[in-house]
Order: C-alpha cells, then structure tokens, then sequence
C-alpha cells in the first residue's frame, strides 16, 4: 500500500488526500448537516454555518495535503499548490454533486432523502447551477491553499488564525446564548445591535473584531506565557499557592453567579451539563477511567437510581416521601445493584464485559417497560408527579434554583472522585486496569477491588437518577436507552479516560454544546461515533489526559505487532510533527522492551 | 481433593452465581411442565414456534459468523458488524422497491415467468446487498481498525462502538429514518402442509439458503488456500507471515467473507420479515454475538450451532417457560430471555457449546 503511494507523483497524491478529503465533505452534504445548519449565519445574510462546515472541510484537507506531501526543501508556493489541488478537489466533488442532482436532474432525493433542492441551492450559493459550480471550484481552491498557507506560516500566527476562526464559528453557533447574555443590560444591547445582524449573524466589522481580537490576544498570550511562567515560577511557594486559590475562588464566585449573569435557559442547560455530562461521567470515569473495566450498561444504575426516588416520592403511586428521605434509598438501590452486576462479570474479560453490561442496561429498560411488571413499575407510561427537591421550605422546582444543588453534589463526586484517585483504593484500581495478575500477585484483592469500583459508579449514577427524576418531575422508561451510556462514555472519550478535569471538559463540550444548538440534536449520536472513532485514531488520551494514562494508550505492544513482510517505513522528512512524535514512541517502545529483556534474564 | 477442602476453596460469587443459576433452571423447568400442562397451544403451534425459531436463528447464525471470524482472527469482537447487516438491508431496499414496482416480483412478470423474474430478482438483490456490506466492511477494518492493531484492548472497542452509532446515523441521514417495508415476494406467500402441520415457504427458503451459505463457508474456509490462511492467521499471526501469508490481506479477505454473510442475513431477513430501518442491526447484532458465544466464539461451526439454537430457544422460550408461571405478555420479554442466556454462557462456560477444541488450543 504504502509502497505503491511512494510511486504516485506529489500531484497525484495532493489529489488523492483531495478526494479523500471529500468524503467527509459529502457526507456532510448528505446526511443532512449542512441544510439544517444553514439558518445560522455567520456573516448578515450571506455566509452560513452549513457552509462554514464544508469551508473548514477543506481548509484542513488542504493543510493535510501540504503536511503530508511537501518536503522542507520545496518553495513556499509549491507547499501551497498541494493544498490548493488537494482544496479543489473537494470543491470538485461537490460541484459533481451539484451537477447530477440540478444540471442532469437526477432525483437523488428518491434514495438519498437529504438531497434536496434547498442543499443544492446552499451549494451553489444561491446561484445558477452553472456559476455555483465554479464558485465551489474556486473556494474549493482558495480554501485548500488556505490550509496549505497555515502549514507554511510560523506556528505562532498559525495558532492565532485558528483561535480567530473558531471564535468566530463559536459565535455563529451560540448566537441564541449570546444574544440572551447581550441583551440582558442596556449597554450591551447597543453593543450587540453594533456587532450582529437581527437574525444573529455578525456585521462587517463584527467579523472583523471577532476574529482579529481573540488572533491578537493568541499571538501575544504565546509570546507572552514562557515569561509569565518563569515569573510565576519563580515566587515563592506560599506566593504561588495564594495565586492558585485567588485562582480558584475567582471561578468559584463566577460558577456562583451564573445563573444570576445568564438567566435562566443557559442556567437549564448548565444543569444539564451537570447531571447528564459531568456526574454520570465522573461515576463512569471511576469503572471506565479508573479501573479500566467498559461498562456499557450505565445507564441501569441511573435507571434505578430514578425509579427508587419515582416510586418512593411520587404521591400518585402512593410514595409520599420527601427528596432527602428517598435519596438514601435511591443511592443503596443502585449500589447493590451495581455489586450484583458486578459478581457475575468479575472474571469476564473487557469485549465480554461490554456486551453483558449493554445487554444488563438492555434487561432493565425491557422489564420496566413490560406489561409483565406493571404493577410495580407502570410500564410504558413511567410515573409521574415526582416532587422536586426541598431545601428547608424551598421547592427547587426551577433551573436557577435546581443549580445551586446541582453545583453543590457536583462539588462533592468531583472531590470524591480526585480524593478516591488518589487514594489506596484508587492505586488498585489502576493496577487493575494495567494488568490485572500482577496486580493480583502485588496482593490485590481482585474481587474486592473490582466490586468497589462497580459500586462507586453505581452510587454515583443512581445519584444522578435521583436527581433527575426530581429535576424532571416525571419518569418514562423509554428515557432510560443506551444513549444515556454512549454520552457519558463519549464524555470521558474526549475528555481522557481517567482524568477527573477532563470529564468536566468533555462534559461542557459534548452535552453543553448540543443543550444549546437545536439544530445539532438529530446528528448528536453521529457526530459521537465519529469523534469515538477519530479520539481513539489520532489522540486515544484525550484532550485533557491524566499523566500516567497518556502513555499507557498511545504506546503499542511491540509483541502484538506483527511486521508484515516489507520494506521499512519510508525516512520522514526530518522535523515534521509526526516525525517527532514516531521518534518519542519509538523510544518509549525501545525502552519498554529492553525493560522485558531484563525481567526475562 | 476431599470434600471439605473443596468447600473451602469455594469462594463466596462463585456460591452466588450456581443460587442464581440453580433457580433460573427450577423456574424455566417449572414454567416448562406448567405451560404443557395448561395446553394452551396445540401441538401445530408449538411446531410453528419451533421452525421460526429456526428460520430466525439461522439469520442469528449467518450474522454470527462474522463476529466469529473476526474474534477468531483480531481477539476483538466487531461491534459495529450489526450495522454491516443494517447496511446491506436499507441500501438494498431501494432497488427491491423499484424491482417491485417493475414487477419483477409478482405474477405481472416484467421479466418473463415469474419464477425466472423472481428469482433473477432475488439473485440481484443478493449480489448487491452483499456487495454493500462487503464494502462496508472492508471499509470499516481499513479505516477504523488496521491502525489501531496492537493497541490496547479498550481502544479498538470503543472504536467499534464509536463506528456502529457513526453507521447507523449515517444510514439514518443518508437514507431517514422511517420504517421501510419490503416488497412481498409472491412466490414465497404460500405454506406447505404435512397432515396438521404447516411451514411457510418464505420460512423454508430462508433456513435452506442460510444453512447452504454456511456450509459453503465452511468448506471455503476449510478446503481453499485462502481460508487454510485464515485459519493460519488465526493461529499464529507471526508465524503465519513467515510461511509468507499477507496478514493484512488474509483479515481483509476475513472482515470480506463476514460482511458477505451478513449481507446475505440482510436479504433474508427482509424477505422474513419485510421490513428494514436504520436501528434494526441493534438487537441482531447482539442476538448474533450471543449465538456466537453460545457456539464457542472464534468457532465456525459454532457460530452456526449457536444461531439456530438461540433463534429456537427465542421463539419457544417465552410461551415455554414465562406463559406457565402466569406471566403477562412474554413476548415483551424475548430479549430478556437472549440477554439472560448469553450472560449465564459467560458466567457458567464461557467457552461454549463446542468451544473445547477452541480452548485446547489457544490455551
């Protein structure tokens, strides 16, 4: 494969990386995407997210073609041409699209349902056929060389373009959050009628701050830190602690005043962020993360911490008890449930615990929602009339008042959770999750270990059900579907496994971001599995690792490795990015096998 | 070992685990002789049960020879092979609609008599929605799995995981979300009686293909070049490459021959079943992993065993075992009963009906 690549000329392969490139691109097409992001505009009314999302496409095929083709000794502009034929080629393919289904007239849509005449329109930018078809081209072409240009530049202005650009799609994409936060006070309401059009895209010279502000504050921030840091190093002990909790309590006066500052549909879907992204992960991180065990069926704990609070708060079911009465009950329900999962699955390796987990989860929405069980569960219709929590006389029945708990035993699992990380428990665990004999032969108790973190997590999810059975006020069992599992397992994906901070990242990203974009919901669970499968391709720890995993995942068993027989990998051209990173892991691999050798002696 | 130390040795989950099963096994054997007693269903319909159960579970069958073929061949369980079938079924229904619409399937015969049309119909049908799922998942191991060989066990798992909802929502995008149904093939509406027994034709035909599909892969697999480097390759990965087999070729060839029988799976559950939507390779792709397991994963033979197994104990096991104990509606709790069985295989043995040699070997 590789060898036959090497015969191509550069051409062909910018070519190729092009035509590569354009699969997502189509895709994006198809799938729906683009349409149903094209009422968010970017720029007035011209410019819209959907086609923002096919623009980045092509930059980044374009800055991949420059990456992977040029060699240093080649000219700036040759390093560009790459990028601009690998650009052209997407724009290409999409042209293609745009021919068959408008100038040949072939009725995709028959097939393909998102081929519909409002994507074509957005394609063509709203021209004729014809003159779309060379704009794609011609965008195609400039964005490809864009990207190309981003490889050539200093890396310096190359970070404060994409901090730029991602600002400005940031923007575009909470246009609803941002109006709400803008125009809660006089003064911010001129500002926002300065900056953005009525429908929420930006002005002219909206863009133009929106981009070349957070640029400049990037390009000097970077040029600034390495000082900043030396300063910072330098004081003294007691100094540096007091700037770190001056730090620290500064987010915490804000986090306070969040619902205050934001009002109450961001407060919703900060609560939200909360229970479903950062709770539920932090539990799942503690089996997943921490012990290394994949558990697919979370969503059961969460399940049955839910139904226990229904079913012994909801008076219409003759429950009758208050929240903090329950919630004891709620948390020991999904405890033990949580040890009986975990007996059976103690001796199952990681693909088997999977699928019996999934299937477990599977079992307890089944059952819920038969008729066999519906007296003491109420089937398909759940419970309803679930109180909300109580604080002295106060009901928490409404978002601003509801976060302030959520902040509060969020607080709690998070300290938990570093505290159990760091603690005896939390050392087993990890040597469980490294490998499991030696762990054994260190004297570790297997069992023990491997119920407590099954336990944990049910606890914490259980927790999570509670809460959000009393947040909703109503339960129905259809709620209760792998999606819950896939979400907290895509959140500590992102974040790093087993790296507590990164939960909370992943969390904001992956449940904030689709709370507040309407449009995204229908494409939440694709765009999951993509990010799934891209994490574990290109960056397995994480966008926030914890140290001592970060290393156990990207490096490969050298033993598990077969070599085909062929020639060795080509030299890389020395310098590049990736040629770095094989040179740290292949002497992460060396070492590691020498440390064999000697054991085996 | 005397008895006293055995009991000693005995620890605590294990004792839980033989409770738990010792009373699943008096209430499936209770709930048994109840629902006989009762007689309810005559003896006709308990044989209907019986060979949709092997209709069904030789669809679970066909489906779990790719999950086996790959455990067999990677030691990772292909989670998004589920949606392989999904894709073979979806994609594949829009030319069974146009067929239909030309009537290749029913007596107006576009094509000629209608056994040639219809089974010229079926025989396309087939190629393509094998062609599809052969692609996707050649597709699949290129992209999501070669560069990750070698990794760490969770990674390439929770890649597959990651591909199978990035699948389903893509057919889902592609191709919407609403219930497709399948022409209704004319030839295949009929039963065939024996006395006061009677077999539809649709149920005939689907069991026959498959069983014939899977004796045809065996025989591949046993007597080819190719599937001897296969079995090769699952062997010894290593020692393999130095008899001079292309490892990456021969998996390729492996996740090829997978997705070509899930293809196949694909159309006969449309026939079986008429129906195709973008979640529908969920529940049989877990059903086929189980009835892989069931025959000893990484076992041919026993993916096949496994499938028609689970398909009957599926189709008997709620009326059977649930409907005596006075139960309501069991068929709700079909699923409950697969999920329960793959569980207890696990915990009990979790080699398998045949998995022996498999054990023998590889430990």
């Amino acid at each position: 494969m590789r060898q036959r690549a090497q015969g191509k000329s550069p051409l062909r392969r910018a070519i190729d990386v092009g035509l590569i490139g354009s699969i997502p691109a189509l895709l994006l097409a198809l799938v729906g995407m683009v349409d149903a992001f094209s009422n968010r505009y970017l720029l007035e009314e011209s410019v819209s997210t959907g086609q923002v999302m096919l623009a980045v496409v092509a930059l980044i095929v374009g800055y991949l073609a420059a990456r992977r083709i040029s060699l240093p000794a080649q000219t700036v502009a040759t390093k560009i041409g790459y990028g601009a034929v690998a650009g052209l080629m997407v724009g290409l393919v999409l042209a293609l699209l745009l021919f068959i289904g408008e100038v040949v007239g072939i009725n995709l849509r028959k097939v393909l349902v998102n081929a519909s005449p409002a994507l074509y329109e957005i394609l063509a930018f709203n021209q004729a056929p014809a003159v779309g078809m060379l704009l794609l081209a011609l965008m195609g072409t400039l964005l490809g060389a864009l990207g190309g240009a981003l490889f050539v530049m200093p890396a310096r202005l190359r970070s404060a373009i994409i901090t730029g650009i991602t600002v400005i799609i940031l923007l575009a994409l909470l246009r609803d959050i941002v109006k709400l936060v803008f125009q809660q006070y006089e003064p911010t309401t001129a500002l926002y009628r300065f900056l953005f059009t009525p429908n929420g895209g930006l002005t002219k010279i909206g863009l133009l701050l929106a981009f070349l502000l957070p640029a400049a504050a990037d390009y000097v921030w970077s040029a600034g830190r390495p000082t900043l840091d030396r300063r910072y190093h330098a004081l003294p002990d007691g100094t540096q602690k007091s700037v770190r909790w001056v730090g620290l309590a500064v987010a915490f006066i804000l986090l306070l005043l969040f619902p205050t500052i934001f009002g109450r549909f961001p407060s919703e879907a900060m609560n939200n962020v909360i229970l479903l992204g950062i709770m539920m992960g932090l539990g799942l991180n503690i089996v997943v993360g921490f012990a290394g065990m994949l558990d697919l069926g979370y969503v059961g704990f969460f399940a049955i911490g839910a139904y226990t609070m229904a079913l012994l708060t909801s008076p219409q079911v003759g429950g009758g008890m208050n929240f903090w009465t329950a919630l004891p009950f709620s948390l020991l329900a999904s405890m033990i449930a949580g040890i009986i999962l975990g007996i059976p699955v103690l001796k199952m390796r990681g693909d088997y615990l999977a699928i019996v987990t999934l299937g477990f989860g599977e079992i307890i929405r089944v059952l819920v929602l038969s008729d066999a069980l519906r007296p003491w569960f109420y089937g398909a219709p759940g419970i309803t009339g679930v109180p909300a929590p109580n604080v002295g006389g106060m009901l928490l029945n409404n978002p601003e008042t509801l976060y302030y708990l959520l902040i509060a035993v969020m607080g709690l699992t998070l300290f938990i959770s570093l505290r159990l990380r760091d603690s005896r428990l939390g050392r087993a665990w990890m040597a469980v999750r490294e490998d499991e004999d030696v762990a054994e032969a260190m004297g570790i108790n297997l069992v023990v270990t491997k119920l407590m973190a099954f336990a944990t997590g049910a606890t914490m999810a259980g927790l999570g059900g509670a809460i959000f059975a009393a947040k909703l006020g109503s339960i129905v069992p259809q709620t209760f579907n792998l999606l819950i599992s896939v979400n907290a397992l895509a959140v500590i994906i992102i974040g790093g496994m087993g790296s507590v901070p990164g939960v909370v990242v992943g969390a904001l990203l992956l449940i904030g971001l689709p709370e507040v974009l309407r449009e995204f919901a229908e494409y939440r669970l694709w765009v999951y599995g993509a990010l799934l499968v891209a994490m574990m391709l290109f960056k397995p720890e994480g966008f926030w690792p914890d140290e001592g995993h970060r290393r156990e995942l990207t490096e490969h068993d050298p033993e598990e490795t077969p070599q085909a027989p062929g020639p060795a990998d080509p030299p890389l051209p020395p310098g590049t990015v990736r040629d770095r990173a094989a040179v740290a892991r292949a002497d992460i691999r060396a070492t590691h096998t020498e440390d064999e050798a000697g054991l085996d002696e | 070992m005397t008895l006293t130390e055995r009991l000693r040795r005995l620890d605590v989950t294990t004792v839980i685990m033989w409770i738990i099963g010792g009373l699943l096994l008096f209430f499936i054997v209770l709930g048994s002789i109840q629902s006989i007693l009762k007689g309810t269903y005559t003896p006709a319909q308990w044989f209907d049960f019986f060979v949709f159960g092997i209709s069904q579970g030789s669809i679970y069958a066909l489906i779990a020879l790719g999950y086996t073929m790959v455990y067999g061949i990677l030691k990772m369980i292909n989670f998004a092979h589920g949606e392989v079938f999904m894709m073979g079924a979806l994609t594949t229904y829009f030319l069974a609609d146009e067929m239909n619409r030309r009537g290749v399937f029913d007596d107006k015969g576009a094509l000629g008599p209608t056994l040639l049309s219809t089974l010229f119909g079926l025989i396309v049908l087939f190629a393509v929605a094998i062609f599809i799922s052969m692609t996707v998942a050649v597709l699949l191991e290129r992209v999501a799995y070669r560069p990750l060989r070698g990794a760490p066990r969770l990674v390439p798992l929770i890649t597959a995981i990651g591909a199978s909802f990035f699948l389903q929502y893509t057919a889902r995008g592609l191709y919407g979300s609403n219930n497709r149904s399948y022409p209704n093939v004319d030839l295949l509406k009929g039963t065939v009686t024996f006395g006061q027994f009677s077999i539809q034709v649709v149920q005939i035909v689907v069991a026959v293909t498959a069983i014939a599909m899977m004796i045809g892969l065996y025989l591949f697999v046993q007597r080819t070049k190719t599937g001897k480097a296969i079995l090769a390759v699952a062997e010894d990965k290593q020692a393999a490459a130095l008899m001079g087999i292309d490892v990456d070729r021969t998996i390729v060839i492996t996740f090829a021959l997978g997705g070509a029988m899930a293809g196949v799976a694909a159309i006969l559950y449309a026939i079986m079943f008429r129906q195709a939507h973008f979640f529908m390779g969920f529940i049989p792709g877990i059903k086929a992993f189980t009835a892989a397991v069931l025959g000893g994963i990484g076992n041919i033979p026993g993916a096949m065993l496994g499938g028609l197994f689970l398909g009957i104990f599926e189709s008997l096991g709620p009326t059977l075992f649930l409907d005596g104990l006075g139960i309501n509606s069991p068929n709700q709790l079909k699923d409950v009963i697969a999920f329960t069985m793959l569980v207890l295989i696990l915990i009990f043995r979790p080699t398998g009906i045949i998995g022996e040699r498999l054990s023998e070997k590889k430990a």
